[in-house]
C-alpha cells in the first residue's frame, strides 16, 4: 500500500496559500464543511513519488494561533488534537516574501507546537523586482527548518517543496521560543502541575476560547483552574509573547534579509490613489457593481433560457419515449423540471463568483471594505455585505452564497437574513403584471410614468427593508462574535486564472450537491400536490365534458378547462381554498391563494399558476392580464384586482420569503434549520401584517 | 495627546507604549508594536477608517482603535 503523509498548509491570508494548494493538488481536491460549522474544509491529494502520496489540507488563513474567528479556531483545534485523523505529519507554513516578518510570527508558533515545519516562501518571482535578497542558508539555520522558495504564479520551486515534504522525517522539532521566557513564574507553576506536558500547548489551551472536543476531561478541569488568572493579565502575557516572538524574528531577519527601500513606492500607491479616492473610488466601485448586476441580471438570461428549453424538451421527450403512467409523469413532470430548477441557477452563481473571486484575488475587495465600512457598520453589516445585497437584486441564491467572504459571523448572519428582502428578478414578473393592472398609466412631470415610479418604489422598498431589518437585527440578535476591525490591505495582484476557475467550479458544485437536494425534494412534493387530488380530481375529464356538453369547444379550449378544474381540485388547490379565510382579509380569493402557495417553487410561478386557474391557455402576458382584469371579487363585487388588493399583493411579494431555493441555501450556509425557519416565519409574518394593513386602509 | 487618529495624511510617527486592555492582540500580531514606525497612508471618506503602513505592513483600522494608540512624530 502506498504511504500517505498528512500535510497541513498554514499561512496568513493573502500569502497565496490557496494557489499553492491548487498547484499541489490540481483538481484532486474536495471542498466540504467542518462538522457543525460553516467553515470551508479543503483537502486534496498530491503524488510525491511512486509510493508516497500527500494528503494535503488547506487550513483557513490566520495571522496567529490566537484565534478570533470560527475559521481560526479550526486551525488551532486541529493542531492541538493529535487524535484527529487529519493531524499533520508535517506543516507547511506559506509566507509571502514581501511580508516575511509578519508571516514568520505564525511560523514560530507552529514550530513551537513540536510539529515538523517547512517554510514555503511564496512569490519568490517578485524578489528581483522588489530588490529583496534573502540568505536562505542562514535563515534555515536560524529558524532550524527547511525552506522552499516557490512561486505559485510561475509554478516554480514545487519539486523541491515536494521533496522536503517527502523527507519530513529529517526536520527537527526544536522550538523557536522557549515559552517560559514570557513569564517565568507563571510557567514554572504550570510545569509543576503538568510535568509531562508541552508548556506552549498548555498555554494555548489556557488562552484560547476554543472547543477542544477530544482533550482529556480531567486535564481540562485542571487547565481551567489556570484560567482564574485575570483576563487582562493573560492578555498582557499574550502581548509579551508576541513581542518576544517579534524580537526573535527581527534578530533573524537582520542577518538574512535585505530590502532596498528605494523600490518600495510602486503600483500599490498609484492604484490606491485612484481606487480609494473619495469620489472616483466610489464611482469605480459602483461601476463594478453595475457590471456584476448586468452579468447576473442580463447576460445570464441567455444560458438560463437555453437550460429552460433544454429541460422542457427533455421532459417532453421522456414523456413520449416512456410508457404512459404515474412513474413516467413523476420522471417527466416532477423530477426533470425539478433538476432543471437547480441547474437554472448555475449561470448566475458562476457569473457572480467569477467576479467575486477576481475582486478577492486582485486585492480589491479589501479596498471595498475600506470604502464602505463607515456606511455599512451603522447597520451591523460589513463593507463586504454590499456585494451580496446588490447581487440579491438579481437572485438571492448566489448572493447568500457570496456572504462566505464576510469574516465576522454576526455580520455574515445578518447579511444572509436580510438579503432576501432585496427585489430579486423572480419578483419582477409579478410586480409588472400587478402594477400594470392596478396603477393607472399616467405621466408624472412629463417624463416619468406612474407605473415606472411604482416599480422603482418597489426596488427602493426592497433595499430599505433590508437595511432597516439589518439595523434591528444588529440590536437584538445576540450572537457571540468578537468584533474589532483590522483589515489587511494586500498588494495588488493579477488574479490567477486557475484559482478563479477552481472557485467558480467549487461554488457551483457545492450549490448543486448541497442545496440542490432540498430544492429537488421540495419541487417534487409541490408537483405531487399540484398533480394529484382526491375525489373529483380523478374524474376531471368527464365532469368538465358534461359541464360544457351544450357548447361547441375546440379540443384545446376543453383541455385548458380541464387543467383549471384539475388544479382547483388538486391537493394544492384544496390547500389554496383552505387558506382563503386567512387571505381574504388581504383582499385575495382562493385562486390567488393557490398562486401564492405554488409561488413557493419560485415567485414567478405566480403568473403561470393564475393563467392555468383562469384557463387562459396562453402564456401571453397581455391575455393573462386581460383575464385578471375581468376577475370579479366574489364577496364584494367589483374587480378583484383593484388598487387596494393590488398594493396588498405587491407588498406581500416584497416581504414574504416564498422561495424554497432560498430556504435551502440559507440552511446550507448557516448549517442549521433554525435560521431558515426563523427567517421564513418572520418574513411571512411581516408580509401578512403589512399587506393586511394596506388592504384594510385602502379598500 | 498625539495618537494615530490625530496624524495627518502622509505623516509618520513612532508608536509609544499602549495598554493591552484597549488594543486588540490581533493588531499587535499584524505588526502594530511599540517602537515601530507608522505612516498614515489614507483616510476613508467620513474620516474613518484609517489606512496605515506599519513597518511595511499595510492595515486599515477604525478611528476608535486609532485614538487609543499614542505616537510620537518623527
Amino acid at each position: 500500500m502506498a504511504k500517505q503523509i498528512n500535510v497541513a498548509l498554514i499561512g496568513n491570508p493573502n500569502t497565496g496559500k490557496t494557489s499553492v494548494f491548487n498547484r499541489l493538488t490540481g483538481l484532486n481536491q474536495q471542498v466540504g464543511n467542518y462538522p457543525g460549522i460553516t467553515v470551508e474544509k479543503k483537502q486534496g491529494t498530491c503524488k510525491l513519488s511512486r509510493n508516497v502520496k500527500a494528503h494535503v489540507i488547506d487550513l483557513p488563513g490566520t495571522y496567529s494561533l490566537n484565534a478570533s474567528s470560527l475559521d481560526e479556531n479550526v486551525v488551532i483545534e486541529l493542531l492541538l488534537n493529535k487524535n484527529d485523523k487529519d493531524f499533520p505529519d508535517v506543516a507547511v507554513v506559506v509566507a509571502d516574501v514581501e511580508n516575511l516578518k509578519r508571516n514568520l510570527l505564525l511560523f514560530t508558533q507552529i514550530k513551537d507546537l513540536g510539529i515538523p515545519t517547512i517554510l514555503a516562501i511564496n512569490m519568490a518571482d517578485r524578489m528581483k523586482r522588489k530588490a529583496i535578497s534573502l540568505d536562505i542558508e542562514i535563515l534555515e539555520e536560524k529558524l532550524e527548518t527547511k525552506i522552499a522558495l516557490i512561486s505559485s504564479r510561475k509554478n516554480e520551486g514545487f519539486d523541491s517543496l515536494k521533496e522536503l515534504i517527502t523527507n519530513f522525517g529529517k526536520l527537527n522539532n526544536k522550538p523557536c521560543l522557549n515559552a517560559s521566557v514570557i513569564a517565568p513564574e507563571y510557567f514554572n507553576r504550570l510545569r509543576k502541575t503538568f510535568p509531562n506536558q508541552d508548556l506552549y500547548k498548555l498555554w494555548l489551551v489556557i488562552t484560547q476560547d476554543v472547543n477542544f472536543g477530544k482533550l482529556d476531561r480531567q486535564e481540562l478541569k485542571v487547565v481551567a483552574s489556570f484560567k482564574t488568572e485575570s483576563e487582562s493579565n493573560l492578555k498582557r502575557l499574550q502581548q509579551k509573547e508576541t513581542i518576544a516572538r517579534y524580537q526573535f524574528i527581527n534578530k533573524v531577519l537582520k542577518e538574512t534579509l535585505i530590502v532596498d527601500a528605494a523600490n518600495a513606492k510602486d503600483l500599490r500607491s498609484r492604484l490606491d490613489r485612484v481606487l480609494m479616492h473619495k469620489f472616483w473610488g466610489y464611482i469605480i466601485f459602483f461601476g463594478i457593481l453595475l457590471l456584476i448586476f448586468q452579468a447576473i441580471f442580463d447576460w445570464s438570461t441567455y444560458p438560463m433560457d437555453w437550460i429552460d428549453s433544454t429541460f422542457a424538451s427533455f421532459s417532453e421527450w421522456t414523456k413520449s419515449a416512456m410508457p404512459a403512467g404515474d412513474f413516467t409523469n413523476l420522471i417527466a413532470e416532477g423530477i426533470i423540471p425539478g433538476l432543471g430548477g437547480i441547474v437554472i441557477f448555475i449561470p448566475q452563481i458562476a457569473f457572480l463568483f467569477l467576479f467575486i473571486s477576481i475582486l478577492e484575488e486582485s486585492g480589491y475587495m479589501s479596498r471595498v471594505v475600506f470604502l464602505m465600512d463607515r456606511v455599512m457598520r451603522r447597520f451591523g453589516l460589513s463593507g463586504k455585505s454590499v456585494v451580496p445585497l446588490i447581487s440579491g437584486t438579481a437572485c438571492a441564491i448566489p448572493a447568500i452564497m457570496a456572504t462566505r467572504n464576510i469574516e465576522n459571523w454576526k455580520e455574515r448572519l445578518i447579511t444572509i437574513l436580510v438579503t432576501p428582502f432585496t427585489t430579486c428578478a423572480a419578483r419582477l414578473p409579478v410586480y409588472l403584471i400587478i402594477i400594470s393592472l392596478v396603477i393607472p398609466e399616467q405621466r408624472v412631470l412629463g417624463i416619468f410614468t406612474l407605473q415606472g415610479l411604482s416599480l422603482l418604489f418597489m426596488y427602493f422598498l426592497g433595499f430599505a427593508s433590508a437595511i432597516v431589518s439589518a439595523w434591528l437585527l444588529d440590536r437584538f440578535l445576540k450572537v457571540k462574535s468578537k468584533t474589532f476591525f483590522v483589515v489587511e490591505m494586500p498588494n495588488y495582484k493579477l488574479p490567477l486564472f486557475k484559482n478563479v476557475a477552481i472557485t467558480v467550479l467549487e461554488k457551483t458544485k457545492s450549490f448543486v450537491f448541497g442545496a440542490g437536494k432540498i430544492i429537488l425534494a421540495i419541487s417534487v412534493i409541490l408537483w405531487v400536490l399540484a398533480s394529484y387530488g382526491p375525489g373529483d380530481f380523478n374524474n376531471a375529464e368527464s365532469i368538465v365534458n358534461e359541464q360544457h356538453i351544450s357548447e361547441t369547444l375546440t379540443d384545446q379550449e376543453l383541455d385548458t378547462k380541464i387543467a383549471a378544474f384539475k388544479l382547483e381540485h388538486s391537493y394544492i388547490g384544496i390547500l389554496g381554498k383552505g387558506i382563503e379565510p386567512a387571505v381574504a382579509p388581504l383582499g385575495y380569493d382562493w385562486k390567488i391563494g393557490i398562486a401564492i402557495v405554488s409561488s413557493f417553487a419560485a415567485r414567478e410561478v405566480f403568473v403561470g399558476t393564475l393563467a392555468t386557474i383562469y384557463s387562459v391557455g396562453s402564456e401571453e402576458e397581455e391575455t393573462i392580464k386581460n383575464r385578471m382584469a375581468a376577475e370579479v371579487n366574489p364577496i364584494l363585487g367589483g374587480p378583484l384586482f383593484n388598487f387596494a388588493s393590488g398594493v396588498s399583493l405587491l407588498l406581500f411579494y416584497a416581504f414574504a420569503m416564498q422561495c424554497m431555493s432560498t430556504i435551502a441555501i440559507v440552511k446550507k450556509e448557516t448549517n442549521s434549520w433554525k435560521w431558515p425557519i426563523w427567517q421564513f416565519t418572520v418574513m411571512t409574518a411581516i408580509a401578512y401584517i403589512v399587506a393586511l394593513g394596506a388592504y384594510q386602509f385602502l379598500k | 495627546m498625539l495618537t494615530i487618529a490625530t496624524l495627518k495624511k502622509g505623516q509618520r510617527a513612532t508608536i509609544l507604549e499602549f495598554s493591552v486592555d484597549v488594543v486588540p492582540l490581533k493588531l499587535l500580531e499584524m505588526g502594530c508594536l511599540p517602537g515601530n514606525e507608522v505612516e498614515l497612508v489614507q483616510i476613508a471618506p467620513f474620516q474613518d477608517p484609517l489606512y496605515l503602513n506599519i513597518n511595511g505592513s499595510h492595515l486599515a483600522i477604525r478611528k476608535e482603535t486609532a485614538e487609543k494608540i499614542e505616537v510620537k512624530l518623527i
